[in-house]
């Protein structure tokens, strides 16, 4: 009976279907891991209060969140050295992220849940976003400004509110002062010296131009002496308040207001009210400047890195390879050497990415960028302008490697345009540039376009590349920005994917940032799939628009 | 009329011309547009093709050989200063020095010969210079003079770089680290016949023969804290040695190793660390009957001795722990130099190469570890006095009996490299047996590179190989059914679905391989195994039940929908096996199934193991295997499965006899495909793995890939140093591997298309 069935190949059938079936589980499964970690991060946790007691020690406070459990069978337990009661079946540990870095060293500690004696969630215990050490966890004592207690007990709560909404607008200022205006300062101070070492080197360093100089430098440093003053006084400001918490041990901590991002007590928190705490931790996360070596904060500069980057690749990427397809398609002779000549683009879409980071570098970087400096920027030698890794390279390098997909869908688009059309327009007079212009090219450009998209989607997502032609854990400046000339093709820069390998890799504290991560894996998905999705929409518009052209 | 007719023509001619000059401008406009678009086109593939000859551009300049080339000969300055004991050659190649056995010190020009300075080494009355020798570390340029008085001097010549007007002033200069006056030896008075000195700020060593014992000095030199007066305190030791053969003496830079060679080839070897306790660790006879040692110099970093001997070799022996843990020298190479005699051994200062001057006047130039011949330079009839290397390598002197200097310049930029030491077993120093090791750089100079890229191919193969182990079944087996089984409408959202799959940035891969699921399989190893046999299993056995089922529910889900009935089964069978992964392993191995492993078969388990690499990159592949696997299938024509079905087979056995024969170069090619991906990818193997450059095919060990490397190492190597090369080198091998087999895929592919198109 099962011979028959088997002989009849019905059950091949179906395993090839568990082959599907597995893929899809495998892709559904990979996309909701990313969505659910990552989504879950900015949700604000319950804060938990463990009596805890290890055997022979004495009985310890322990407050922070439940962040994974682990459950262990006795006999594992044993074999790794966990000391087991004979009735003990099994051995359950939570991990507990209880911050307070300074105090205690560590962000994470691992409990048993046989030596917890009692657990709660008191509605006091308030966790506080620092911009150093991550984040506290434990009870407000006291707030106090210049020494002096403002508020204590219950009334302390509000107060503190109130004390870090006005040390946040303070904090901006200074943000924006030392940002925007001193960077404005210290880029013109640069700038002056590069001017001063040009003329000096064309030898024209007269003493009319040295004068020149020091009347603009004096003016610099006058206007730095006046925001430097400033800076101090909005530092006198944010720096007098502080708040005083108490950790899980028991001591006291004075924690300044300038270094708090927030302070929540999220046990006392409505879904509501978590709700609008998700959101601004959303548009930090989109928005903001990453902290602690980028294990807290946002990762906005990551995101202009990427976006720039795939711009500036996207203009240079279109011409040509819209060019290269219509020369291949249109003007060159089909025949052996086309098709060689197409086998070898097609190719080069599975030449490994790291390969074009390698040619990057050494041809666009050192030969092509270390001449530029030698032709136009001797002034600044021995410090390299585009002789090092930096933005316009990582975005020529990713041009050429998406060139093969941009002119391998384009010259789809053009070989699905029925050569009637051509015909037409060329028997109507025009010109081959006309008839290219006016008609066949629109008629291609939703081909463009997928290949463009795909492009964009492909670089957003390249990695290895990048990291060998510009692309920086932290980068202290935007590639664009107010100064003169705005925007600065030599800058490193930051980039999503390249955020990933680095927190997720390199961190000092890597399971602190992970939900980072997570967070970040999501925002590129996103990107990508949607990019994806937009191409393969476009595509299959474009495939109706000629059927019913051919018909 | 005609009046009229004339004028209709005579606007039509202005017309006309006006037309013209519109025609012609948009004649010009596509003829500009057409050399435009030609340009531009042909420049974009040019440029394409730029990265495969920029890649050989750089790693050629490996594969050149070294040259020399002679550029001066001279009288030797101030000849009548002495014989020459040492030359010397300072690190810009423009000063040279000549130490003569009167104690005259002449700096001279490179490029000349002529005369810069003439020091003297203040040397008493009536006491003659017995012994001289280099002083180590050699890089330190101090040289000892051993009197005949049982005393000894330490001489440092060094050179002082500025730049006046834009131009290199180099002034050489001597100086005297222990002091100007000559160091007591052997208090007896007894010339001392052979001596070395290793010199450091503090304290100073010198062994010295006299009276046929070895002597050993330490000098220690101790500044007050209140006066700038050095007052230095002398310890002495007579080494329990017999020491009437021992011609060479050499102490290692680390003060650590003392090594006595005997003319006819007894090698002691003395641990002097504890300088009034020195120890003598081994001595056994390196040289065959017959042999004579002739010369002797340690190699660069002081961890190996090169031996010449009369009979034209030269050996290296280094310092390796043997099974017991035990130091003993041992021969790692030969180099046939000469038929005669190797009279000096020059080490390069910076690398593991060295030259060598034969009696009959062949200069050769050397490297270790690449085991290459560099250089080889005959001077017949001119028998060599003294050579000297730059601290570069790149310039040498010769003085020959002819009484003349000739100054060579060498150009000898990546002798590490060959194919030998790519490619092949290398014995390292201090490595007990030649391996395959990548190890290419350290925070020493004195570091031997090792530029073995078999391991680094060894696991970007192994890599590939599993990724293709997870990749292939599931992918092809996925393309079948999505090609000829499914439904339409099924299909029609599957096949993006998973194409999509292909577009995920593989960072994040790596990212969940390396941090999610190398820990999940380090917690569920047993679980894994037994979802490998439960999901099939578990599938056949709905499949069978299926068919029993009432028909009013199977005929619910129309045929083709096979795939969606088949969800819940695998996630059921796949959780199960999961859940009973930890009681399953603590049932059959006591333990965990890692240290079963371990302790059974002697397995380590490395966290971020090609396992985790094989489901990562797999399921990176699949997409790519399964998109063109599938349209290999799809465009089967319909008529021949058509037919087939006609004739009464199954519809598996016309997938299996027709549709699968027919398509097999496409699913070849995707393959193939699927292959140069996995070959190539960088980030989930830089991720996943612990990029450790070993050689275990053991599925639960790491590896380190060729694309993984470059990704790690390119951007702290040197610019056109070997290590930049060897990278590029890497690259390249990666870019032509993948490319010949796109090829190879892309022209298979091609053919498909034309056969399908006259079916």
């Amino acid at each position: 009976m099962i011979k028959l069935w088997f002989k009849s190949g019905v059950p091949w059938i179906w395993l090839n279907a568990a082959a599907v079936t597995t893929s899809l589980i495998m892709v559904i499964g990979v996309l909701s891991l990313v969505a659910g970690r990552g989504v879950g991060h900015f949700w604000p946790a319950q804060i938990t209060q463990f009596s805890y007691q290890e055997d022979g020690k004495p009985l310890r406070t322990i407050i922070g969140e439940k962040v994974e459990t682990s459950v262990t069978p006795a006999l594992m337990a044993k074999s790794t050295g966990f000391k087991m009661a004979d009735d003990e079946e099994v051995l359950v540990q939570y991990l507990i992220k209880v911050g307070n870095r300074d105090v205690t060293g560590a962000d994470f500690v691992w409990i048993q849940e046989r030596n917890v004696k009692e657990q709660n969630d008191p509605d006091d215990l308030m966790v506080v976003e620092r911009r150093e050490w991550g984040n506290f966890y434990g009870q407000l004592v006291e707030v106090k400004e210049n020494g002096k207690t403002l508020a204590t007990g219950s009334e302390a709560w509000p107060v503190l509110q109130d004390k870090i909404s006005a040390a946040l607008v303070v904090f901006k200022e200074i943000a924006h002062l030392e940002k925007k205006d001193i960077g404005a300062i210290n880029y013109g101070l640069e700038r002056l010296r590069l001017k001063q070492r040009k003329l000096e080197l064309e030898n024209r360093l007269d003493e009319e131009a040295k004068q020149d100089l020091a009347a603009q430098k004096a003016d610099y440093d006058v206007q730095y002496k006046e925001l430097q003053s400033q800076l101090a006084n909005l530092y006198q400001k944010v720096r007098s308040t502080s708040l005083v918490a108490k950790t899980d041990s028991g001591s006291t901590l004075q924690i300044p207001l300038s270094k708090v991002v927030r302070a929540v007590r999220p046990n006392t928190m409505s879904v509501f009210d978590k709700a609008i705490h998700y959101l601004v931790k959303v548009v930090e996360f989109l928005s903001e400047d990453p902290r602690e070596a980028n294990t807290e904060g946002g990762i906005f500069p990551a995101i202009f890195g990427t976006v720039m980057m795939v711009l500036m690749m996207s203009v240079i990427v279109t011409p040509f390879g819209v060019i290269a397809a219509v020369y291949l398609r249109e003007y060159a002779k089909q025949g052996f050497i086309t098709r060689l000549i197409r086998i070898a683009v097609n190719n080069l879409a599975g030449v490994p990415s790291v390969v074009y980071g390698v040619f990057g570098l050494g041809f666009f970087v050192y030969i092509l960028g270390g001449n530029i400096d030698q032709l136009f920027f001797p002034e600044s030698a021995p410090a390299p302008v585009f002789g090092t890794p930096g933005l316009l390279w990582a975005s020529i390098t990713l041009a050429l490697l998406t060139l093969p997909v941009v002119i391998v869908s384009t010259e789809e688009g053009l070989a699905r345009i029925p050569s009637a059309i051509r015909e037409g327009s060329l028997a109507l007079g025009a010109t081959k540039l006309e008839t290219l212009w006016l008609t066949v090219l629109p008629m291609a450009s939703p081909a463009m376009m997928t290949g463009l998209i795909l492009a964009v989607a492909r670089a957003a997502g390249e990695v290895a590349p990048l990291m060998l032609v510009g692309v920086v854990k932290l980068a202290p400046t935007l590639p664009l920005d107010g100064n003169f000339p705005f925007l600065h093709l030599d800058r490193k820069f930051m980039h999503l994917g390249f955020h990933i390998y680095d927190v997720g890799f390199q961190s000092p504290n890597v399971e602190a940032a992970r939900p980072l991560v997570y967070a970040t894996a999501l925002l590129l998905v996103l990107v990508i799939i949607g990019l994806n999705l937009a191409a393969i929409v476009i595509r299959n518009n474009l495939r109706e628009k000629y059927r019913a052209l051919e018909g | 009329m005609s009046e009229l007719n004339q004028q209709t023509k005579a606007t039509m001619d202005l017309k006309r011309e006006a037309g013209g000059l519109h025609e012609r401008w948009r004649l010009a406009k596509d003829a500009t547009a057409r050399y435009a678009v030609v340009i531009g086109g042909l420049g974009v593939i040019f440029a394409i093709a730029l990265i495969f000859f920029y890649l050989l551009y750089v790693v050629f300049p490996l594969f050149l050989s070294a040259s020399a080339e002679k550029i001066a000969q001279y009288d030797i300055p101030e000849a009548a200063t002495g014989k020459t004991l040492l030359l010397g050659v300072e690190e810009q190649n423009e000063v040279g020095v000549r130490f003569t056995d009167l104690g005259q010190v002449v700096f001279f020009s490179v490029a000349t010969g002529k005369t810069l300075l003439k020091e003297t080494v203040h040397i008493p009355d009536g006491v003659r210079v017995s012994s001289f020798a280099q002083g180590s570390p050699n890089n330190e340029g101090a040289v000892i003079y051993g009197l005949s008085d049982g005393k000894a001097i330490i001489v440092k010549h060094q050179y002082k770089v500025t730049y006046a007007n834009n131009e290199r002033v180099i002034t050489p200069s001597l100086s005297y680290p222990l002091g100007e006056a000559p160091l007591v030896v052997d208090d007896s008075g007894a010339p001392l016949e052979k001596c070395a000195v290793r010199i450091a700020d503090g304290a100073s060593t010198i062994v010295a023969k006299s009276a046929n014992k070895i002597r050993l000095s330490h000098f220690e030199k101790q500044t007050s804290l209140f006066s700038d007066e050095a007052t230095v305190t002398r310890n002495d030791t007579v080494l329990d040695y017999a020491a009437s053969d021992v011609r060479d003496i050499l102490i290692d830079k680390e003060d650590d190793n003392l090594y006595l060679l005997g003319e006819t080839g007894r090698l002691g070897l003395i641990n002097i660390k504890v300088k009034t306790a020195p120890k003598l660790v081994q001595e056994q006879n390196i040289a065959l009957a017959g042999q004579k040692i002739t010369s002797v110099a340690f190699l660069n970093g002081d961890l190996s001795l090169m031996v010449g001997d009369s009979t034209g070799l030269v050996s290296q022996w280094s310092k390796v722990r043997d099974a017991s843990n035990h130091y003993a020298m041992q021969k790692i190479r030969v180099f046939k130099v000469s038929d005669k005699a190797v009279l000096n051994i020059n080490p390069e200062q910076r690398r593991k190469g060295f030259l060598t001057l034969d009696a009959d006047g062949t200069m050769g130039i050397y490297h270790s570890t690449s085991e290459r011949e560099m250089i080889k330079e005959e001077m017949p009839n001119l028998h060599p006095v003294a050579a000297a290397l730059s601290p570069r390598a790149s310039a040498v002197l010769i003085q020959s009996d002819d009484g003349k200097i000739r100054s060579w310049q060498v150009d000898n930029e990546h002798p590490e490299v060959s194919l030998r030491s790519l490619w092949q077993e290398v014995w390292y120093e201090s490595y007990p047996k030649p391996d395959y090791i990548w190890q290419s750089s350290s925070a020493s100079s004195d570091f031997e590179p090792k530029y073995s890229l078999t391991p680094l191919v060894f696991g970007t193969l192994k890599a590939a190989f599993y990724a293709m182990l997870v990749a292939m079944p599931l992918a092809l087996m996925g393309a079948i059914y999505t090609a000829y089984f499914m439904a339409p409408t099924m299909r029609q959202y599957v096949k993006p679905a998973i194409e999509l799959m292909g577009a995920l940035p593989t960072v994040i891969l790596g990212f969940l391989a390396g941090l999610w699921l190398a820990p999940f399989i380090e917690e569920h190893l047993a679980g894994l195994f037994a979802l490998l046999m439960l999901v099939p299993l578990g599938v056949m056995v709905f499949a069978y039940v299926w068919q029993y089922l009432p028909k009013a529910w199977s005929q619910k889900i129309p045929e083709g929908w096979e795939a969606a009935v088949l969800i819940p089964v695998i996630l059921v069978t796949g959780w199960f096996a999961l859940t009973v992964s930890v009681p399953l392993e603590e049932l059959l191995f006591h333990g965990t199934l890692r240290d079963w492993f371990k302790s059974e078969l002697g397995i380590g388990y490395d966290q971020r193991n090609a396992l985790v690499v094989g489901i990562a990159m797999g399921f990176a592949v699949i997409p790519t295997i399964f998109s063109i696997a599938e349209d290999a299938i799809f465009s089967v024509p319909k008529h021949l499965t058509v037919g087939s079905l006609a004739l009464g087979a199954t519809p598996w056995q016309t997938m299996v006899k027709v549709v699968l024969l027919t398509a097999s170069p496409g699913i070849f090619s995707a393959v193939m495909i699927g292959l140069g991906r996995a070959v190539g990818e960088t980030m989930i193997v830089l991720m996943a793995t612990g990029n450790t450059p070993v050689m275990d095919l053991s599925v639960f060990q790491g590896l380190r890939t060729l694309a993984a490397n470059i990704a790690v190492e390119m951007p702290e190597s040197e610019v056109d140093s070997t290590h930049y090369r060897v990278l590029f080198l890497a690259a390249l091998v990666l870019f032509v591997f993948t490319f010949v087999f796109n090829t190879l895929a892309e022209i298979i592919r091609q053919r498909l298309r034309e056969k399908y198109s006259s079916l």
